[in-house]
């Protein structure tokens, strides 16, 4: 099996790229990013590209790959401009499909990682989403149109090239020890902001799921949508108070107008899409990937649970994980030089 | 790929259409245009040997097995189900709701023995009062009598309204999604409370009262056909009398984006705030024979003349013991 991750430079990316790594029928992964990895990686070739993969074409050619592994989507608003979303978002898988199903090309398995942002959230909604409804709201912000739209792309991609395995799938908000977003944010503030008079029902999925769903779809051919997330529901109150946070209310109305001092003395950034799932929240059928065999190790509340115990810890000691920075001269040498012995590690 | 296919420069390869004819034509044309324009070749497309085509969404099993809230125990704090009810504070509405229940609408019922103890049910029920007071009335007395939960659908307006709209989720209410009642009645059986009516039976006026109003689109009929589930009509006097609607200003209601703005007897005897204090007519339930439909469950689609059939038929049961009732009622008070 030869690999191509996409976003290497990204946690997820990185944290793949780490997983597949210990399989020894996958002989190649390459890391593709504008990024460096966050994460030491043993056998993984990382290589510097344009946020919009303009030389995907030529990587896919030269190396060969057989399974395109995209996690390079970005779905976390207040860390990236709406320009560079689009740019990453759609140009970029534009990009990464148009290698893939060029003529020639020897892809036979692409792996989307999406996110349930793609639902929205909205009063008309039902309960819980199955991979096969539609959204009730029109899409207000960036990070959904552009997520939309690559969705149409990859249908597509999938009705044009049938001999390609296309799995998408669909992750829940994450919580875990090493991720930031916006709820994650959230939650380890002083004091978590909340809408006054909602309690929404929200899921969140453990960044190991995450992790373990995307390896899932590697190794077995499970082609279709699937959405991710913790089984469970909780309400927003209650994941407070698990935590062991206070909340403190934005007012029911103009709510976008008062997250905005917050914004400016960056407290907090609470997007719009992040707003709206504090008012109506969101929950999808998880079913249907269980189905597909997929065991998770965490439900929503041991998600949940699990990042309190991180945060305990991360108040007393500071910062647990000290970061890793790469550095191009130092993996070549580990990597290349033949001073270094291999047969240890075989 | 982003010029439109035909085009000069438009190098792909025509996808192969289920229309021969067309296929052929752009085959022509492209081999037209071929001699004009730099055909840039790119070699054979990979071979489609995999049979496996994609079907965007898996296909779903016939009967989807229910998904239990996983227990958590050690972790959670709170006991809100993933329909948003939490029994807590069901339990302590009850106890709140109970004296009104008792003494003051004096509910008595008829015939609960036909709501099951176990499977699910749909109970359809009759709608009135400017602020509906028959919902919890009825959803109070299948609790406390058969003591399992009762999950109310109700407007997508609740879910939009600070504070009521929480307390509302958490003492059973449930948006009125046709997803939502498949799931609540197929897969977790339980007992789903509508009112198919909706704001037309509550919004009307105290001379149409017991006048039952259009059934919707009869989706109700067709939910419970899918979900294989019995409907249970029940009966409802009392209501129309404990908040009387005497006007409703239009114009008031487009203002605030109300379903009604109605001015109640209520409101005229005891000043505008005395709007939410109910009358205490006296309120009589009676729950009807359960209709079993002999359709298959989970079918793609259902007659729609058998939908309206069955739900016309449902109303005028609903409306003939409506009559019946205050044909032997000697007062609305006692």
């Amino acid at each position: 099996m030869r690999v191509l991750v996409t976003g290497l430079g990204t946690f997820w990316g990185s944290r793949l790229a780490q997983a597949l790594e210990q399989f020894d029928d996958i002989e190649v992964i390459v890391g593709l990013d504008t990024d460096e990895p966050r994460l030491p990686l043993e056998r993984t070739e990382f290589v510097r590209a344009d946020s919009d993969y303009s030389i995907l074409h030529r990587i896919v050619k030269a190396t060969k790959v057989d399974t395109i592994l995209h996690t390079h989507l970005l779905v976390d608003s207040t860390e990236n401009s709406n320009r560079r979303m689009h740019e990453v978002n759609v140009i970029g898988t534009m990009n990464l499909l148009a290698a893939a199903g060029a003529a020639g090309s020897t892809v036979r398995k692409l792996i989307v990682k999406s996110s349930t942002l793609i639902y929205g959230a909205g009063k008309r909604d039902p309960y819980f989403f199955r991979e096969d409804m539609q959204r009730t709201t029109s899409p207000r912000t960036e990070v959904e149109r552009s997520l939309l739209e690559t969705s149409a792309f990859v249908r597509d991609f999938a009705v044009d090239n049938p001999h390609v395995v296309v799995t998408k799938l669909r992750f829940s908000n994450a919580l875990g020890d090493d991720i930031t977003s916006p709820f994650a944010r959230s939650l380890s503030l002083p004091i978590v902001p909340e809408i006054l008079g909602f309690d929404p029902r929200l899921q969140f999925v453990h960044e190991d799921d995450i992790t373990g769903a995307l390896i899932f779809a590697t190794r077995n051919d499970i082609p279709g949508v699937y959405n991710v997330a913790g089984r469970g529901t909780m309400p927003w109150s209650e994941i407070c108070q698990v935590v062991g946070k206070r909340r403190i209310p934005l007012p029911p109305f103009f709510t976008n107008w008062a997250a905005e001092p917050l914004r400016m003395t960056r407290v907090v950034d609470l997007p719009p899409e992040v707003l709206d799932l504090l008012r109506y929240g969101r929950v999808v059928d998880t079913r249907a990937y269980r189905r597909a065999g997929f065991e998770y190790k965490y439900t929503t509340a041991a998600t949940v649970n699990a990042f309190a115990r991180s945060l305990r810890l991360e108040s007393v000691v500071g910062d647990s994980n000290p970061s890793y920075r790469y550095e191009r001269d130092v993996e070549t040498f580990f990597r290349h030089s033949p001073a270094i012995s291999r047969e240890g590690n075989e | 790929m982003l010029l439109p296919s035909g085009m000069p420069g438009h190098f792909d390869d025509p996808k192969p259409t289920t229309d021969q004819a067309s296929y052929e034509t752009v085959q022509r044309v492209m081999g037209a245009i071929a001699d004009e324009v730099n055909v840039i070749d790119l070699g054979p497309r990979p071979e489609q040997t995999s049979t496996q085509s994609l079907v965007p969404i898996p296909p779903r099993p016939a009967r989807e097995l229910p998904d239990p809230e996983p227990p958590d125990r050690e972790i959670r704090t709170g006991d809100v189900d993933p329909w948003g009810r939490s029994e807590r504070v069901r339990s302590l509405a009850r106890r709140l709701y109970d004296p009104l229940y008792k003494y003051w609408f004096r509910v008595q019922w008829e015939g609960i023995e036909h709501i099951p103890t176990e499977s699910g049910a749909l109970l359809v029920s009759n709608h009135a009062g400017a602020i509906p007071s028959d919902a919890p009335a009825i959803m109070h007395g299948i609790e406390t009598e058969l003591g399992r939960p009762v999950y109310g659908l109700a407007e997508y307006l609740f879910r939009d309204l600070p504070g009521i709209g929480t307390l509302w989720s958490r003492t059973g209410g449930v948006t009125a999604h046709p997803d939502n009642a498949y799931r609540l009645l197929k897969e977790d059986q339980q007992l789903v409370l509508v009112f198919p009516e909706g704001a037309k039976g509550t919004g009307k006026l105290y001379k149409d009262r017991y006048r039952l109003a259009r059934f919707g689109r009869a989706g109700f009929v067709e939910i419970a056909m899918r979900a294989g589930v019995p409907i249970i009509p029940i009966a409802v006097i009392g209501a129309e009398e404990s908040m009387p609607i005497l006007f409703k200003s239009h114009r008031l209601a487009n203002l605030l984006g109300i379903p009604y703005a109605p001015i109640t007897a209520n409101m005229l005897m005891f000043g505008p705030l005395g709007g939410l204090v109910y009358l205490p007519a006296k309120f009589r339930i009676r729950v009807l024979e359960p209709i079993h439909f002999t359709a298959e469950p989970d079918q793609e689609r259902y007659s729609r003349a058998r939908v309206m059939e069955a739900s016309e038929m449902i109303r005028g049961r609903i409306q003939e013991a409506l009559y019946d009732m205050l044909r032997t009622r000697r007062s609305t008070w006692w």
